[in-house]
């Protein structure tokens, strides 16, 4: 082998090399123009691009605040809408309230996170951690990828006709609307889960394999704790994607006026339904006599006021969840 | 304090890719051996079967046997997790647990193993295993600070703290010193030389000047062309294998000619 080596060595220094003209290769002058010239179109197509994307964020954001700040007060918050008649005030000086779709809100989206944040997060760790390319991890990595295609409305009738086959005709309950969510979440939590396990270097697995570690504890304690904090903002992305679903709830939780605090018992209203039920009557007819105190606007205003406070919890949930995830983060630095 | 090892009839799969073939070697207790040899020869396949490290990549196999003191660490009714308690593991990159402080990471192998230790217990583990690793001085103050925060060569010795935390019989180093300054890996080669008291060593490295410092035995791995099997080609006591290696292809490597 060697002595090959040495041959062909030799050979090379025997044989002329070519001559390189080098200066042939050299950027031209024109070039360099070029280079500076397309930097700056594509600087200012770069910026360009960021405004508008950002434009209609700011624009929501500005209306909902806009319409929706005049009837977003204490009153609003702490009552429901039952003795709502009308555009009348009501006995307690407001116009009705959405307590009971707050409430609604926050406890379907909890009932629907509690059921797929385990669901998901156990499927993520046995595509990454357990199965190796194996025919049925390609079947649960397709499954989920269809599942995150499926409309809303589909989810909704699947938990309604699985209820209404379970419980009977025409049972309608929060807990159904939290089932059809976490149908739409679970493929979410699935897949983020999935791409933070993977960047988990694999060097952290085989420093604790090698320090006699079990494998279901080098999962619990390393890889799921240094994936911790991506794992929750891939959650509240789901959460936030999940919080403002109508149509599935419609179908499953239904829409009263009263305060239900019972997930499995009677009908809950969330905030995107009373927003599409209030927005839905457009205007109310005020009799002479009301005089000023009816406000013939007043389902407009209340679906304003409601959209307003679905941004703020979701904008609450998202700076819990960035808490969290600093609490949990991986330290580095010094 | 530390264990032999006696490798048999070694030959070591990747899927029905044979990577290494029918090793052979007694490892003695309390010293250190150096395994040298060309890139792809199989060197740190060899080091991973002997905490059944090798294993964990799907579709890797052995035949053959690893006694650890007589005992074959592939018998059926033995635990690979009880192994590589006796048998601990420093990487070729320094890989402290990112999530952890300094502390922590000395007493993971404790903890990770679900036992509960008092903080008694706990402080003077810690400051055993950091002074073992040569880095309680320098680290003392700032125990509760991330071990990642660490400079490269503090950060492989508090791996090496960590290792020796659980108290193995036998200390595995895999390329140690390849991602380490000259000033961090002499630290590392001094620590070897005093761990080499409690501990058997075996350590992969490339770097041959390394081997003839810190080894009393070395191990010259060697394959006869690429893409086939490598195989342990001579193994001798390190004056003779530098010195005078009674092995042609040995000591065409050493001195430089190989290839």
């Amino acid at each position: 082998m060697s002595s090959s080596q040495t041959n062909s060595t030799v050979n090379r220094t025997n044989s002329t090399a070519p001559v390189i003209d080098f200066d042939k290769f050299k950027p031209t002058r024109s070039f360099l123009a070029a280079r500076k010239r397309k930097n700056a179109v594509m600087t200012i197509i770069i910026s360009l691009a960021f405004v508008i994307a950002l434009i209609p964020l700011i624009s929501v954001i500005c209306t909902t605040l806009f319409y929706g700040i005049k009837r977003l007060n204490l009153n609003f918050l702490s009552y429901n809408m039952t003795y709502v008649i009308g555009g009348m005030p009501t006995p307690s000086g407001g116009y009705g309230g959405i307590l009971h779709a707050i409430v609604g809100t926050i406890e379907i989206t909890l009932c629907a996170m509690l059921i797929s944040v385990p669901i998901g997060l156990m499927c993520a760790v046995y595509l990454v951690e357990y199965a190796h390319k194996g025919k049925f991890a390609n079947a649960v990595n397709m499954l989920v990828d269809v599942m995150s295609g499926i409309p809303s409305i589909v989810a909704g009738l699947f938990a309604f006709s699985m209820f209404t086959m379970l419980f009977g005709a025409g049972t309608i309950i929060g807990f159904e609307g939290a089932v059809a969510l976490s149908l739409l979440m679970i493929p979410t939590v699935v897949k983020s889960s999935v791409e933070m396990l993977k960047i988990v270097p694999n060097d952290l697995r085989e420093a604790s394999y090698a320090l006699g570690v079990t494998k279901q504890r080098t999962i619990t304690k390393i890889v799921l704790r240094t994936a911790l904090p991506g794992i929750i903002s891939g959650v509240i992305l789901a959460i936030a994607r999940i919080i403002g679903e109508t149509a599935p709830l419609l179908m499953t939780a239904g829409f009263i006026v009263n305060t239900n605090f019972n997930l499995f018992k009677g009908q809950m209203t969330t905030l995107p339904v009373y927003v599409y039920q209030e927005y839905s009557k457009m205007s109310v007819t005020c009799m002479k006599s009301a005089g000023s105190a009816c406000v013939p606007t007043i389902p407009v205003e209340r679906a304003w006021a409601a959209a307003l406070m679905l941004i703020i919890i979701v904008l609450i949930l998202n700076l819990l969840g960035r808490v969290v995830a600093k609490v949990f983060s991986v330290k580095s630095g010094r | 304090m530390g264990q032999r090892i006696d490798v048999k009839n070694l030959n070591i799969y990747y899927g029905d890719v044979l990577a290494v073939e029918d090793v052979n070697i007694n490892i003695k207790a309390d010293n250190v051996t150096a395994f040298i040899g060309p890139s792809g020869c199989g060197k740190s396949t060899v080091l991973r079967t002997l905490d059944r490290m090798h294993e964990i990549i799907p579709g890797a196999r052995v035949e053959g046997e690893v006694l650890l003191e007589g005992k074959n660490l592939y018998d059926s009714d033995v635990d690979p997790v009880e192994v590589r308690r006796d048998v601990g593991m420093v990487f070729q990159r320094p890989n402290p647990f990112p999530t952890m402080s300094i502390r922590e990471n000395v007493l993971a192998g404790v903890r990770l193993n679900n036992r509960k230790i008092s903080k008694g217990d706990a402080d003077d583990l810690v400051e055993w295993a950091l002074r073992g690793a040569n880095l309680w001085n320098e680290v003392k103050d700032r125990l509760d600070k991330p071990g990642v925060g660490l400079s490269g060569g503090q950060q492989q010795r508090l791996c090496i703290a960590r290792a020796v935390a659980v108290h193995p019989q036998v200390l595995l180093m895999d390329e140690p010193c390849s991602a380490l300054d000259p000033i961090s890996t002499l630290a590392v080669e001094d620590l070897i030389n005093e761990l080499k008291n409690e501990y058997t060593i075996v350590i992969v490295t490339h770097n041959m000047q390394q081997a003839a410092r810190i080894a009393d035995y070395t191990a010259f791995f060697n394959l006869k062309a690429v893409g086939q099997p490598g195989h342990l080609s001579y193994f001798a006591d390190t004056a003779t294998m530098f010195n005078n290696p009674q092995n042609e292809e040995a000591e065409r490597y050493i001195s430089g000619r190989f290839g």
